[in-house]
């Protein structure tokens, strides 16, 4: 009687070692509705082909170096995003409140005056303001069942009047801290470089097959080890590729490498603990998880908080990477780029779906075709349009994949 | 087996909600191993009853008994505690988590630090799906958008008996499902009986109930019509009590005839 059950296992195990077997999977998780970053990944490739072969430098390590400086702020505000679109929620606060944190830092950090600060002090301080507002978001949202579309709007609105009135008479703030302004002009030596690419490579190697020996010590199916290592390769060979482009320049800059460790700690959150496991469930179905026991307001607060913190943490970059801020800090595309970087990097809009690595890979598009476009010396216009087109097809792809699973009925 | 103490039972149980009267005197009987179908029309008292046993309200009044001794439900962890689990109609799980994932959705196994025993969990949910001879899930890595409504309804069954449960109630499960899917789930609710749980099947189809259960008991406008042994009685007299009512087992107050 139970004799079927392992056989079955074998079966599903010895399918999936082979290429087509993993293809079918993939097939699998489309049909699923879980879109994943196949298709983003496939298009950078083109994107970085595209550029390099029109502009010569393009490719060069300096221009690296610039391109990852001007996305990083974006893609740590889209990690937050990410988490929003996972419980099926938005926050369009995120741009001006990654103003009013960037403000935060500066003024706290604005030498001379009694409200300065020690410089690593004023960037917690930048991020606990960016959580503390998304504590009251996520409030409305989830105690008093106010649509976030709504709440996150007045947050926009009010956090745009915060940010003139902050500012003030003087219309800008300079950031002299070195801590501050080093999140995002500090590079890291090039031997210092070579030993975070052997860290993040031992890292995830260790973590992916210690995994699977896990699973084969406990009797479970392995997936398939190839694909693993192919994994474990590409990871180990894109650390090493992109230490060594940034050690031709002034090294791997440590944004670059803040934005790195928070893809991980998000990740850890949202893949590995009960936590990120219920944000999953409340965003696939919100009804299951409350009789599951699972407390979705609370879920939802944090969730807000995280989007918050996130955004505050872009802010002090945003803020640090012009050494300073204006009345225009977090508005023009900030908004749009964070949301768009999410959702080109594979999340859904519909919730439930989606990984933190999203918002790197989205972000990556973004900030590449507008750095390209710039280089090529095309206006703004062009890159507006381009990634309007792009971020349009994004959200075909996702709703396609999702009304086919309506259409099947489940 | 009904000389033997009944693992659920209720006694004289009323359930009002403002000028209707839900539930009026009924009891109710399950053992252990066998599998109690619960039948009647719409609005006879079937919601009211399996919702109150799962604590989502309490009943006005009477008496249940768990195992013998008197206890008080009033709400779903207390359902929880004593082994109740019921399987709604919608089965209330998520599209876009695995089996495994579903299956400890809300109360995952993990560490101090409140990471997930992924492994454990999933070796787990295997054993359990394997208990039950659930042949058909591929892989409890799979999605559970991926499933069949059979499957689904499988991972719901196997997430009830997961946690030591005693009484295990199932709201309609075949309602929406095919006829080869239906085989499956009727299988796996014989299955459950078979393993000494006491199984409640609410159906409206009276083929599946005659298929898996051993007694049936009738709800007629919130009283108990009576209960009937599958052997002893045939379609035609269940339709009979569902619709026109029939005297009851206490002998001297006539049936609801009118």
């Amino acid at each position: 009687m139970s004799t079927a059950a392992p056989q079955e296992a074998r079966l599903a195990d010895g399918e999936r070692e082979t290429v087509l077997g993993a293809a079918r999977a993939y097939v699998d998780k489309v049909r699923a509705g879980d879109v994943g970053s196949l298709p983003v990944i496939l298009g950078m490739a083109v994107i970085v082909a595209v550029f390099t072969a029109k502009v010569g430098v393009f490719f060069s390590a300096i221009n690296f170096n610039n391109l990852v400086v001007q996305m990083v702020p974006v893609a740590l505000i889209a990690i937050g995003v990410v988490f929003v679109l996972l419980i099926g929620e938005i926050d369009l606060s995120i741009g001006y409140l990654a103003g009013v944190c960037g403000v935060c830092v500066a003024w706290f950090a604005q030498p001379g005056t009694h409200h300065q600060v020690p410089g690593l002090v004023a960037i917690f301080l930048a991020i606990g303001l960016g959580a503390l507002i998304g504590l009251v978001q996520g409030s409305f949202v989830a105690l008093l069942g106010v649509p976030s579309f709504v709440v996150t709007l007045a947050g926009l609105l009010a956090m745009e009047g915060v940010i003139i009135r902050w500012v003030g008479s003087q219309a800008a703030i300079s950031i002299q801290d070195k801590y501050v302004n080093g999140t995002a002009n500090y590079f890291l030596s090039p031997g210092a470089s070579w030993v975070v690419a052997a860290v993040v490579t031992v890292g995830f190697g260790v973590t992916t097959i210690g995994g699977l020996l896990a699973r084969r010590r406990a009797g479970l199916p392995v997936g398939n080890p190839t694909l693993a290592g192919l994994r474990v390769a590409g990871v180990a060979v894109a650390a090493f590729a992109v230490v060594a482009i940034s050690n031709r320049d002034r090294g791997l800059s440590f944004a670059g490498l803040l934005l790195v460790a928070m893809l991980v700690l998000g990740t850890f959150v949202a893949r590995r603990t009960t936590f990120g496991r219920h944000v999953y469930a409340v965003g696939g179905n919100a009804e299951a998880a409350r009789r599951a026991g699972i407390n979705v307001p609370f879920i939802r607060i944090c969730v807000f908080m995280i989007s918050g913190a996130a955004a505050g943490l872009g802010g002090v970059l945003l803020a640090a990477r012009l050494n300073g801020v204006d009345l225009t800090i977090g508005g023009g595309s900030t908004l749009l780029d964070a949301i768009a970087a999410a959702v080109i990097g594979g999340t859904s809009l519909f919730g439930g779906r989606g990984r933190v690595v999203a918002a790197l890979l989205g972000a990556l598009v973004i900030r590449t075709i507008a750095n390209g476009l710039g280089l090529l010396g095309s206006s703004s216009a062009t890159e507006y349009m381009i990634t309007g087109v792009i971020l349009l097809a994004a959200v075909t792809l996702d709703t396609l994949s999702r009304r086919r699973l309506e259409r099947s009925g489940r | 087996m009904s000389d033997a103490i009944p693992t659920l039972e209720l006694r004289n149980v009323s359930k009002r909600f403002g000028a209707v009267q839900a539930l009026d005197g009924v009891d109710f009987a399950v053992h252990a191993g066998e599998v109690m179908a619960l039948v009647g029309d719409n609005g006879a008292g079937k919601s009211t009853l399996i919702k109150s046993v799962a604590g989502i309200h309490p009943f006005d009044s009477g008496e249940v008994r768990f195992d013998g001794e008197e206890v008080h439900i009033h709400g779903p962890k207390d359902a929880a505690r004593l082994g109740i689990e019921v399987v709604y109609q919608d089965l209330a799980l998520c599209d876009n988590l695995d089996v495994v994932q579903n299956m400890f959705l809300g109360r995952e196994s993990h560490d101090a630090f409140r990471r997930l025993r992924e492994l454990d969990m999933e070796q787990r949910a295997n054993a359990t799906l394997a208990s039950l001879s659930v042949t058909t899930i591929r892989s409890t890595r799979q999605t559970v958008a991926t499933l069949s409504g059979g499957q689904r309804q499988s991972v719901a069954v196997a997430r009830a008996v997961m946690w030591n449960s005693r009484v295990v109630i199932l709201d309609e499960p075949t309602a929406a499902l095919g006829v080869a899917q239906t085989r499956q789930v009727l299988e796996l609710v014989k299955r459950l009986g078979a393993q000494g749980l006491a199984v409640v099947l609410i159906s409206h189809n009276l083929h599946d109930v005659f298929e898996v259960a051993d007694r049936i008991t009738v709800l007629r406008l919130g009283r108990d019509v009576g209960v009937y042994d599958r052997r002893a009685t045939t379609q035609q007299e269940i339709v009979a009590a569902i619709t026109a009512g029939v005297p009851t087992k206490v002998a001297g107050i006539p049936g609801t005839g009118e």
